[in-house]
C-alpha cells in the first residue's frame, strides 16, 4: 500500500474550480515530484492534502488512515508535514526556536530533542552557525535551510517541499537538490512540488505532470524527462 | 502637584490601561480580529467584585476573575469562532454586537443605576508624599502581571505558539499547533487581564454601571494600537504613554480635555507611523 494515497482530489476557491478531480500516489522511500507551470495547482494540491485548505472532494489517506477530514495540525502529528512556499519561517524568533517549534508536534524527552536538533545543525551547518540569529535576518538560501530543518524536527514519515528551489542563486538550488536526496536516503519519503523541471525530474523516482488542475502525464523521472512533451513545455526544448 | 506624583500617578494608570491593550493586541495578532466586547468583560469583572464584595472581597475578585474568563471563552467560542475565515468587517460588527449584549445584559439582570462601594486601602507617606496604598498596588501587580507575560510567551510552549499563529498561521498549523486552542488561550489570558483592570479601575471609582468599561476599553484600544497592535511590549509601552499622558494634563488647567487630547495623540501616532511606535511592517524575503 502506498504511504500517501489522494484519490479524485477535488478543490475550489469559490467558483473557480482549481484542482479537478487528482489522484496519485507515493510510495514509501520514493522521491515523487508534481511538476508543473505557474497557476497549474501545484500548492493548491499540497495544502488540501495536508489538510491546510478544504477539500471539495476526494479522499486522502496516509499510512493506512483516512485523512480526508482531518486538520492539519493533527495531521502532522500523524508524520507529514511540509515545508511551505516561500519558505514561512517564523521572522521574529531566532533560528533555534524556529526548530523547537519544528518539534512541536513531537512528544519526547530532552535528550532526543537534543539529538534531532544536533543532527539538523550537522546537516545545515549554517544554522548551527546562527542559532541564536533572528530568522528574518537570514539570507533566502538560509530561510529555505531553515525551512526545511524545521519539518525534519517533526520527523516526518512523509516530507512535502513546495517549490525549495524558488529564487536561489544556481549554486544553493543544487545544495537544495543534493539536501532533498540525503534526506530520502536517511529514510523519508518526499514529495516534491517544482517548477524546476529538469533538477527535480533528475532525483525524482517518479513524477507527475500537473496541468490546469488535471495530471497529464506520468511516469518515473527518466522517463519523463526523456518525454517530448515536457521537454518542450519544461525543459526548454 | 510634584513631579514624583504624577509618575507614580502615570504609572499606575498606564498599568491599567496596559493591562486591558494586552488583551486587545494578544487577541488582534493571534485570532487577527478587533475585539471591540474586550472593554465589557472589564465591566463584567467590576459588576462581580461589586455583588460579592461585602461576602468577601477576596471571594469577589476571584469570582470575577473566573466569570471573565468564562465570559471571554463562551464568547470566543459562540460568537467569535463560526466567523473564523469570514470578513472581517462581519467579524467586527459581531464584536461590537456582543459589546452590546454583554452592556443589555447588565442592565436587565443587575439594573442601569450604579452600583457603589465603599474602599479605603489607606495611604502610605514618604516625607511629604502621600501615596494610597491602592496606586502602589496597582503599580506593583500591573508591573508583575507584564513580566509574567513576557516570560510566558518567550519561555513557554504554548507561549512560543502563540507568537508562531500571530506570525503566520498556515505554518503554524504545520508544525502542529492547533490554531482554535491557542486563540482560546489568547482569550482566558486577555479576559484574566480584563478582569484585573476592572478590579483596580473600580477600587478606583468606587461605581459602576453597564457602560463601565466602555471609555477605558476605547482608551486602552487606543493605547495598543499607539504601541503597535499586535505588539506584547507595544501594548505596554502604549498604556505607560497614556497613563502619563493623563496623569501629567491631570495636574494642568487643560484637565477636562484629557480624553480629547489622548485620541489627538492616537491620530497624531497613525499620521506619523502608522505601524505604532513598536509595530513594524512584514517584509517577505524571496
Amino acid at each position: 500500500m502506498a504511504l500517501l494515497e489522494v484519490q479524485n482530489l477535488e478543490v475550489s476557491y469559490g467558483v473557480i474550480r482549481a484542482i479537478k478531480g487528482i489522484s496519485f500516489e507515493v510510495n514509501e522511500g520514493e522521491i515523487v515530484t508534481l511538476i508543473g507551470a505557474n497557476g497549474a495547482g501545484k500548492t493548491t494540491t499540497m495544502q488540501s492534502t495536508v489538510g491546510l485548505i478544504p477539500k471539495k472532494s476526494g479522499k486522502v489517506t496516509f499510512n493506512g488512515q483516512d485523512i480526508t477530514k482531518i486538520p492539519c495540525h493533527k495531521v502532522v502529528h500523524l508524520g507529514m508535514t511540509q515545508v511551505p512556499e516561500g519558505r514561512r519561517v517564523f521572522q521574529e524568533l531566532t533560528v533555534y526556536e524556529n526548530l523547537l517549534m519544528g518539534a512541536y508536534s513531537v512528544k519526547n524527552k530532552k535528550a532526543d530533542f537534543k539529538a534531532d536538533i544536533e543532527r539538523v545543525y550537522e546537516r545545515f551547518p549554517r544554522l548551527a552557525e546562527r542559532k541564536n540569529q533572528v530568522a528574518g535576518t537570514l539570507s533566502g538560501g538560509e530561510q529555505q535551510m531553515l525551512a526545511m530543518g524545521r519539518a525534519l524536527m517533526s520527523r516526518p514519515k512523509l516530507l512535502m517541499l513546495d517549490e525549495p528551489s524558488m529564487g536561489l542563486s544556481p549554486l544553493l538550488v543544487d545544495q537544495v537538490f543534493d539536501i532533498i536526496k540525503e534526506i530520502n536516503k536517511d529514510g523519508t519519503t518526499i514529495l516534491l512540488v517544482e517548477q524546476n523541471a529538469g533538477k527535480s525530474l533528475a532525483i525524482s523516482d517518479r513524477a507527475y505532470v500537473l496541468e490546469n488542475g488535471k495530471i497529464v502525464l506520468s511516469g518515473t523521472g527518466k522517463e519523463l524527462s526523456e518525454s517530448e512533451m515536457v521537454k518542450k513545455a519544461y525543459l526548454g526544448g | 502637584m510634584d513631579l514624583l506624583t504624577i509618575i507614580i500617578n502615570g504609572l499606575s494608570i498606564g498599568g491599567i490601561y496596559a493591562m486591558i491593550a494586552l488583551g486587545y493586541t494578544m487577541v488582534y495578532g493571534i485570532a487577527k480580529m478587533l475585539n471591540f466586547a474586550h472593554g465589557d468583560i472589564i465591566m463584567v469583572g467590576a459588576y462581580t467584585v461589586v455583588l460579592l464584595f461585602t461576602t468577601s472581597p477576596t471571594v469577589g475578585i476571584i469570582s470575577a476573575l473566573v466569570l471573565c474568563v468564562l465570559v471571554g471563552i463562551i464568547v470566543e467560542k459562540a460568537a467569535y469562532r463560526p466567523l473564523r475565515g469570514a470578513s472581517p468587517l462581519a467579524v467586527l460588527i459581531t464584536a461590537i454586537g456582543v459589546s452590546k449584549l454583554l452592556q443589555s445584559a447588565a442592565q436587565i439582570f443587575i439594573g442601569s443605576e450604579p452600583k457603589g462601594l465603599t474602599l479605603n486601602l489607606g495611604e502610605i507617606r514618604l516625607g511629604s508624599l502621600h501615596i494610597s496604598v491602592l496606586t502602589l498596588l496597582t503599580i506593583l501587580i500591573s508591573v508583575a502581571v507584564m513580566a509574567g507575560l513576557t516570560l510566558f510567551v518567550k519561555y513557554t510552549k504554548m507561549g512560543r505558539a502563540m507568537v508562531a499563529v500571530s506570525e503566520d498561521r498556515g505554518a503554524a498549523q504545520l508544525m502542529g499547533i492547533n490554531v482554535n486552542s491557542v486563540i482560546t488561550v489568547t482569550f482566558i489570558i486577555g479576559s484574566a487581564l480584563a478582569a484585573l483592570a476592572g478590579v483596580f479601575l473600580l477600587f478606583k471609582s468606587q461605581s459602576v454601571d453597564s457602560t463601565f468599561g466602555a471609555m477605558p476599553g476605547i482608551k486602552a484600544f487606543a493605547a495598543a494600537v499607539i504601541g503597535g497592535i499586535g505588539s506584547i511590549p507595544g501594548a505596554m509601552v502604549g498604556g505607560v504613554v497614556l497613563g502619563f499622558i493623563e496623569a501629567i494634563f491631570a495636574a494642568t488647567p487643560l484637565r477636562d480635555y484629557v480624553d480629547a487630547i489622548e485620541f489627538a495623540i492616537l491620530i497624531i501616532v497613525l499620521l506619523v507611523k502608522p505601524t505604532g511606535i513598536l509595530g513594524k511592517k512584514r517584509r517577505e524575503k524571496v
